[in-house]
């Protein structure tokens, strides 16, 4: 990777200039006490300096939260989660942080190699924490992902279109009204378990608006924001197509992400006025734990848009292939007539990861259409389940859903579930779903195998081919990256 | 002839579960040359292509395979792909999603990865598809769709023989490649893989029927009966067969 070197050489020559571009390395020494309080909320919104009503409406999630009940109906499984045992805000913990990529896991440093990543940015991925108690690789990795001259035309390009795009602590101080206007009003504070205590605790995450007739000049991507690494674990995410505006955002990294918390309860609402299009793409990596299924993180995360003007349209794709626990179902309310929601889904587990994900597609709106494609691949010990709502309110006329759920079983010991609920209270709602469950076949691997491939690379290949529907649907940079990581996903998964 | 064969089969017997298929099975094919093995049904033609190609299910409980003098029933299937040995398939294999062109290109880089040469350039790799598929008639469109979902018997046997040529193997197996095939596919099969013959390549064609070694003339032909090869000589064996039947040949192997 000589150009991404060379890159990281010239921004070290220039680590003078740093705090120009608003480089911030500053380390945050202090933390909130163990456990959640109200005082551990106040504290987390005095830190990132919040007004008034931020506070409030924090505390109002808090109380809220207190009589609700962690919810039991997916299929996973994990021990109990002690809530007063957690940090929810805290500095990076240098006494238990890798001092170097010796400490780490061979196994991730292997993966980051196939991945092309330069050793740099691996120490940052490992959350590597030097010595001197300096996190060295913070410049250049925002020199890799936000090199200093994309960073700002990318600002400047943003900004002539008029185009909000920063973190949404930010946001709550520059655009109060906005989000004011907009935040909870997608998941509603009193929405789940975890999108309620998300409310409370909320770290950072990304605030994008659109003007009225605007499409956005480029994709927004994490990558490309600014201290992105330490939005932690619980990420608010809102975006806010105004009318007739179109967006493109992209989320998470193909790398390999290790972080010290294991429980991650992200909120993402996105709110399409009329005419207006998101699409939002993931790619999620996150630890998955070792062998035995120990230390991967938990990922708890509650997203869903609002087709809330005529003719709006959502569309979510992503690719899920990290994290010990994956319960996470993207979501559209078609509110708006002829309003769309789409679904996209790759999830892949192997080892002893569980995931639990789909979609729902709430039919309000007249002639609203929406459109699910999900592939569900499991290897090794895993379990992959697909749960999906679709519902057709009295008042959506004409309401169509096009469902497809396919699941590849690889090797003998992991399991697919497919959870279809359909739900119509309008009898002119057309719903079709149509599911697969296949196993790769011994004699389909043998044929690539007799042209060369290792056992390895015919799996890959196969599999390749089976999400290919889903894979087309993202942006082209990501889609090539993704295609390298569900190989990566699925190694020793044969043989 | 040099002195050691490309393939040396001695003694071979194999097993699926409880059932011997192959019995003692001889056979010595060096380089350049052409080797029709004729049988009826159940006499374990099949078996040995999968055999040699290295397909799990099968148990040698007897005898050996040299492959240029190596032991090729130590080697996995794609090393052995990668050693040059090629498997034409009776039934070629559907992968949805996976477009021919990728396919190919993915297994000739594998190859040639496993061998320490360097992958191909795209348009280096473009012409020779381009050039290997128009001599098939294959169509580009063709190239395009995933492999083998939905193509007639015809574009199946020719996509098998499109890959033949772009990986080059030393010898090819061919398995029932006429089966399915009308008379105008069987030609352009048959002209595809004689443009294939050189003196350092060397073709094991398995077939029911005369017809196909019409237009692959074959340099030997064996007659394989309950696992074993029974009488073997130049192509003038093929025409008796046809005419007296296997079932004279039968006799003899018991």
């Amino acid at each position: 990777m000589p150009a991404v070197q060379e890159t990281v050489e010239q921004v070290r020559r220039i680590d003078v200039d740093q705090y120009k571009y608003g480089f911030e390395t500053v380390i945050e020494s202090e933390k909130a006490p163990k456990g959640l309080s109200e005082d551990t909320i106040r504290f987390i919104s005095a830190k990132k300096g919040e007004p008034a009503w931020m506070l409030e409406w924090r505390l109002s999630a808090y109380r809220r939260w207190l009589t609700m009940r962690e919810p039991t109906w997916a299929r996973v499984h994990y021990p109990k989660i002690d809530y007063q045992d957690l940090y929810y805000y805290a500095a990076p913990k240098r006494k238990t942080a890798p001092k170097s990529l010796d400490e780490i896991d061979p196994e991730i440093l292997k993966t980051y190699e196939k991945l092309g990543i330069p050793l740099r940015e691996q120490e940052i991925l490992a959350g590597v924490v030097r010595e001197d108690g300096s996190a060295p690789s913070r410049v250049a990795v925002d020199a890799v992902f936000d090199s200093v001259s994309v960073a700002t035309t990318f600002k400047e390009e943003l900004k002539k279109a008029g185009v909000v795009f920063m973190p949404i602590s930010e946001a709550i101080r520059e655009h109060p009204d906005l989000v004011k206007a907009y935040l909870g009003s997608v998941v509603p504070v009193s929405d789940n378990f975890f999108a309620t205590l998300n409310s409370a605790v909320f770290s950072d995450g990304s605030f994008v608006y659109v003007p009225p007739g605007v499409r956005c000049p480029m994709e927004l991507s994490t990558y490309f924001r600014i201290n992105e690494k330490n939005t932690g674990q619980f990420e608010r995410t809102l975006i806010i197509a105004d009318k007739g505006s179109y967006v493109s955002y992209l989320e998470g990294c193909t790398a390999p992400m290790r972080d010290e918390n294991q429980l991650h309860a992200a909120v993402v609402e996105l709110v399409a006025l009329d005419d207006a299009e998101i699409k939002y793409s993931t790619v999620q990596n996150w630890y998955p734990g070792d062998a035995e299924g120990r230390g991967g993180i938990f990922n708890f995360v509650t997203k869903r848009g609002d087709c809330r003007g005529p003719r709006s349209k959502i569309s979510w794709t992503q690719v899920e292939t990290g994290s010990a626990i994956t319960w996470k179902y993207p979501s559209c309310i078609l509110r708006g007539d002829d309003s769309r929601g789409e679904f996209y889904s790759i999830a892949i587990s192997n080892g002893r990861q569980q995931v639990d994900s789909g979609t729902k597609m709430l039919h309000l709106g007249r002639n609203t259409t929406s459109r699910i494609i999900s592939k569900g691949i499991a290897a090794g010990q895993s379990n992959n389940t697909y749960r999906g709502l679709v519902s057709a309110h009295r008042r959506a006329q004409g309401a169509r859903n096009f469902t497809n759920c396919d699941s590849l079983l690889i090797g003998s010991r992991c399991g697919a579930h497919t959870v279809p609920y359909i739900e119509s209270k309008n009898a002119s709602a057309v719903f079709e779903h149509e599911a697969t469950t296949s196993k790769i076949s011994e004699e389909m691997l043998f044929y690539c195998m007799q042209r060369g491939l290792s056992a390895e690379e015919a799996t890959a290949l196969v599999v390749n081919g089976f999400v290919r529907d889903v894979l087309q649907q993202l942006p082209m940079e990501f889609a090539v990256e993704a295609q390298k990581l569900i190989s990566i996903s699925l190694e020793g998964s044969v043989g | 002839m040099s002195g050691v064969p490309m393939l040396e089969i001695r003694n071979l017997s194999v097993k699926v579960g409880d059932r011997p298929i192959l019995n003692g099975l001889d056979l010595a094919v060096n380089a350049g040359e052409v080797h029709a093995i004729m049988g009826p049904n159940g006499a374990g033609k099949s078996t040995l292509a999968h055999v040699l190609a290295g397909k799990a299910g099968y148990e040698v409980t007897g005898g050996e395979v040299l492959f240029n003098g190596e032991d090729l029933l130590a080697l996995s299937p794609d090393e052995r792909a990668a050693r040059g040995v090629f498997l034409a398939f009776q039934y070629p294999l559907e992968i949805p999603g996976v477009a021919t062109m990728t396919f190919l290109r993915t297994a000739l880089n594998a190859q040639r990865k496993k061998r320490g040469e360097a992958e191909l350039t795209t348009p280096e790799f473009m012409k020779r598809v381009r050039d290997s598929a128009a001599r098939l008639g294959i169509e580009q469109e063709m190239l395009r769709r995933p492999v083998n979902v939905g193509f007639s018997g015809g574009e199946k046997k020719r996509n098998e023989v499109l890959q033949m040529a772009l990986l080059e193997p030393k010898l090819c197996v061919l398995d029932e490649t006429d089966s399915g095939l009308d008379i105008d596919a069987l030609k352009i099969v048959a002209d595809g893989v004689n443009r294939l013959r050189s003196p350092d390549r060397s073709f094991v064609v398995i077939t029911h029927y005369q017809r196909l070694l019409d237009h692959i003339v074959p340099d030997v032909v064996h007659v394989l009966s309950k696992g074993r090869i029974v009488r073997t000589g130049d192509a003038s064996l093929a025409l008796e067969l046809e005419a007296k039947g296997y079932a004279a040949f039968q006799d003899e192997a018991a």
